[in-house]
């Protein structure tokens, strides 16, 4: 069945703004076994609310009880399930790789190409940062493979719908 | 004029009806406890363990459909509030707990009796709050109580620092509540209820399947109109028993696990299932591919999350049980008696009734109904949990709602008797009776003083055969009785222990004995009553649905 059909979520979860209230949403996701692949939050243009950005694996029917069960927290207003045609998603990435006088220019490159910067250099390391959708900072990791990467950290993505619908 | 928050706290307790709290002091409730001294706002009843006092909130809660409310103080006694929070909170039973908490300046610091006991029962409350600021003590009061006793009820937490009771703050009890974030839906979708009318119409075997939420809503008469009119059969669940008269013929009692025979059949071949408040749980459900494969499924429930969470549902109606069935009702035209539905599951009801033997040593079931006889179906029953819990459910029959008082969905032995203090304490006029097997009662059994403190003449009627009886049947019948760690061999003469507190004691061994027993318990006023019935040992309950199969392949005996 086409609902039974396991996909990534992008949920965007209006909540209030207080202490305490991450630690509800990710303990509900945890004690419901919903597995969080990444989670963004930040406030928003009222100072009440905080916006989160949750991506969560499941189908229909998953997707369905997690938005219910988000609705139950008295800290939740609103739920958004985003897919893909109707948002603008972006990810911020910092990725050192390893490098060399011999391999620099080529990273450099690479970079340009992304339309990404570099924000660090050392003798042996480049420091970039990238933002973009998931394909891309999925794409720039992979192009910098090769050269061996050092560390990577992902904000985890954040979206909003797209055009003037008010929430 | 300025107030110390901990006199704001029992001022707002009073804004909001309270008129008892169930609790244990400590260093970190000091103040709130030298208020209740001084002030004489509120009554307090002191229990023998703050989990005493938490299930007694619940048992109040229970019988007088209020807000319980109970108080503790930090670390351990925050800590021991928390399975009778996440009872609650199971069976969405409205209480409001307060807990003390450290001084500010020593939170987060490993300090002396400090537990986060916020973070420790985020997932088994509605909704929780730290005052961090003394002036908030009034308006988190009156938003805890109706987040409590709002929607879908269920229990909230209020922790507060020492210093914050102690700091003076301005009194000003707010006029309402605005939460944006909150809103409970109480009316359901006029589409939804004319397809609801139009299934009822058309089925040639409805069935109504009535759990707890039904009396949590107060919906008991529109379910007595709409079976008792329209010809329709009733089960209901652990927790919705009372919610329509048992004692009805169209009321075929509970259903699920150790649910009746003729329950467990009508709920296979019906055609559709209307339910009302109630979750299909596993216990009720068995296998649930099982669960009535022939029937359209109407569900009613203010809770959107339990719709559609454990089986596919045709009609979904979000909203108050009680708006519900009356918007339906008004729209129902009379239905016509099935009389081949009504054939089929009068044939079930004769061909297997619950049955028992009563010869030799005195059987459960014997005590439940003559304890059912001799109170006239009218007592409030407590039970804790296990075997003597599914006879209690089988043979007290009740008519009416908010007289049972069970841990359906935790499950929690040494629930009943403070729950049955509770009660007595909501309900100073009525009977009340605390059955409970001999494990059940040894967990809670310090709040014999409770009750003796303050004269209350709570029966408890020890089912006593000297084992975890639920776990031995398992054992005899999935385990090849292998026994282990099920016998109670050591348990004290209960009778002496009830005399050691000042309480009555009687010990039944004979059938005889068991009627003048418990009504001689009856003219004991002042003071509880220990029954102690001394029952045959490894009697099992029947029917049984071993897990994991349908419903209507249950174990007769």
């Amino acid at each position: 069945m086409a609902h039974e059909i396991k996909r990534k979520h992008i949920l965007s979860v209006l909540v209030r703004n207080r202490p305490g209230v991450l630690a509800r949403v990710a303990g509900l996701f945890s004690r419901r076994g919903y597995n969080i692949e990444s989670l963004a939050v930040g406030t928003t243009e009222n100072p009440e609310l905080s916006r989160m950005t949750i991506v969560v694996e499941g189908d229909d029917v998953i997707l369905e009880q997690i938005s219910k069960q988000l609705y139950k927290l008295i800290d939740v207003f609103k739920v958004f399930d985003f897919s893909e045609a109707e948002s603008v998603d972006r990810e911020l990435v910092l990725i050192k790789v390893a490098s060399s006088k011999e391999t620099r220019s080529e990273i450099m490159q690479i970079v340009d190409i992304f339309r990404a910067r570099i924000v660090d250099v050392s003798e042996n390391s480049i420091t970039i940062e990238a933002t973009g959708d998931d394909a891309k900072v999925v794409a720039i990791e992979q192009m910098v493979r090769k050269f061996g990467i050092k560390e990577v950290a992902r904000t985890g993505v954040i979206s909003l719908a797209r055009g003037m619908e008010k929430e | 004029m300025k107030i110390p928050g901990a006199l704001a706290l029992l001022k707002s307790l009073k804004e909001e009806g309270v008129d008892v709290i169930f609790g244990y002091p400590g260093g970190t409730v000091l103040p709130i406890y030298d208020e209740i001294y001084k002030s004489k706002l509120i009554r307090h009843i002191l229990v023998r363990h703050e989990q005493g006092a938490a299930h007694a909130a619940d048992g109040y809660a229970r019988t007088t459909g209020k807000v319980g409310v109970c108080l503790a103080t930090s670390g351990p006694g925050a800590t021991n509030l928390v399975t009778g929070i996440a009872t609650a909170h199971m069976d969405s039973v409205p209480i409001v707990a307060i807990t003390g908490q450290v001084a500010t300046s020593l939170l987060g610091k490993d300090s002396f009796q400090e537990a986060d006991i916020s973070g420790i029962t985020l997932p088994i409350v509605k909704h929780s709050y730290i005052i961090k600021n003394a002036e908030e003590i009034p308006a988190v009061v009156k938003e805890a109580f109706y987040i409590a006793r709002t929607g879908r009820p269920g229990p909230v937490l209020i922790d507060i620092p020492k210093d914050m009771q102690v700091k003076e703050i301005d009194y000003k009890y707010p006029d309402k509540v605005e939460l944006a974030s909150y809103k409970p839906n109480y009316h359901g979708h006029p589409k939804q209820i004319s397809l609801a009318v139009k299934a009822i119409s058309k089925a040639k075997k409805p069935i109504l399947y009535v759990g707890g939420g039904a009396i949590i809503s107060g919906a008991d008469k529109e379910i007595f109109e709409l079976a008792d009119k329209h010809f329709i059969p009733v089960v209901t669940t652990l927790l919705g028993k009372g919610a329509f008269p048992e004692s009805h013929h169209l009321s075929l009692g509970m259903l699920g696990m150790h649910g009746t025979a003729y329950a467990n059949y009508a709920i296979t071949e019906c055609d559709l299932l209307i339910a009302i408040g109630a979750r299909f749980d596993d216990r009720v459900t068995g296998r649930i591919d099982c669960f009535a494969p022939h029937a359209d499924i109407i569900h009613i429930d203010i809770d959107p999350a339990e719709i559609g969470k454990n089986v596919r549902v045709t009609i979904p109606i979000v909203g108050d049980i009680k708006n519900v069935l009356q918007a339906i009702l008004k729209k129902l035209s009379q239905k016509v008696k099935e009389e081949a539905w009504s054939s089929m599951i009068e044939n079930w009801k004769t061909k297997h009734p619950l049955k028992y033997n009563q010869n030799g040593k005195i059987k459960p079931q014997y005590v439940i109904e003559q304890i059912h006889e001799i109170t006239r179906g009218e007592a409030i029953i407590a039970t804790e949990v296990g075997q003597h819990q599914m006879w209690a459910a089988q043979y007290y029959k009740f008519d009416k709602p908010r007289a049972w008082v069970t841990s359906g969905g935790l499950g929690t032995m040494g629930y009943g008797f403070p729950a049955s203090i509770g009660a007595q304490v909501g309900n100073p006029d009525k009977i009340v009776f605390n059955i409970a097997g001999d494990g059940s009662i040894q967990m809670n059994i310090q709040e014999m003083a409770t009750a003796v403190q303050n004269k209350l003449p709570v029966k408890i009627a020890i089912i006593n055969n000297t084992y975890l009886g639920m776990v031995r049947q398992w054992q005899q019948l999935l385990y090849e009785r292998r026994y282990s760690q099920t016998h109670l061999s050591g348990n004290p003469d209960f009778v002496k222990l009830a005399d050691a507190y000042g309480a009555a004691g009687i010990r039944i061994k004979k059938v005889d004995e068991v009627r003048p027993a418990i009504e001689e318990s009856l003219k004991i006023t002042d003071r509880p009553t220990v029954l102690d019935f001394i029952v045959e040992e490894e009697e099992n309950v029947f029917p049984f649905v071993p897990a994991g199969q349908a419903i209507n392949e249950m174990l007769i005996d």
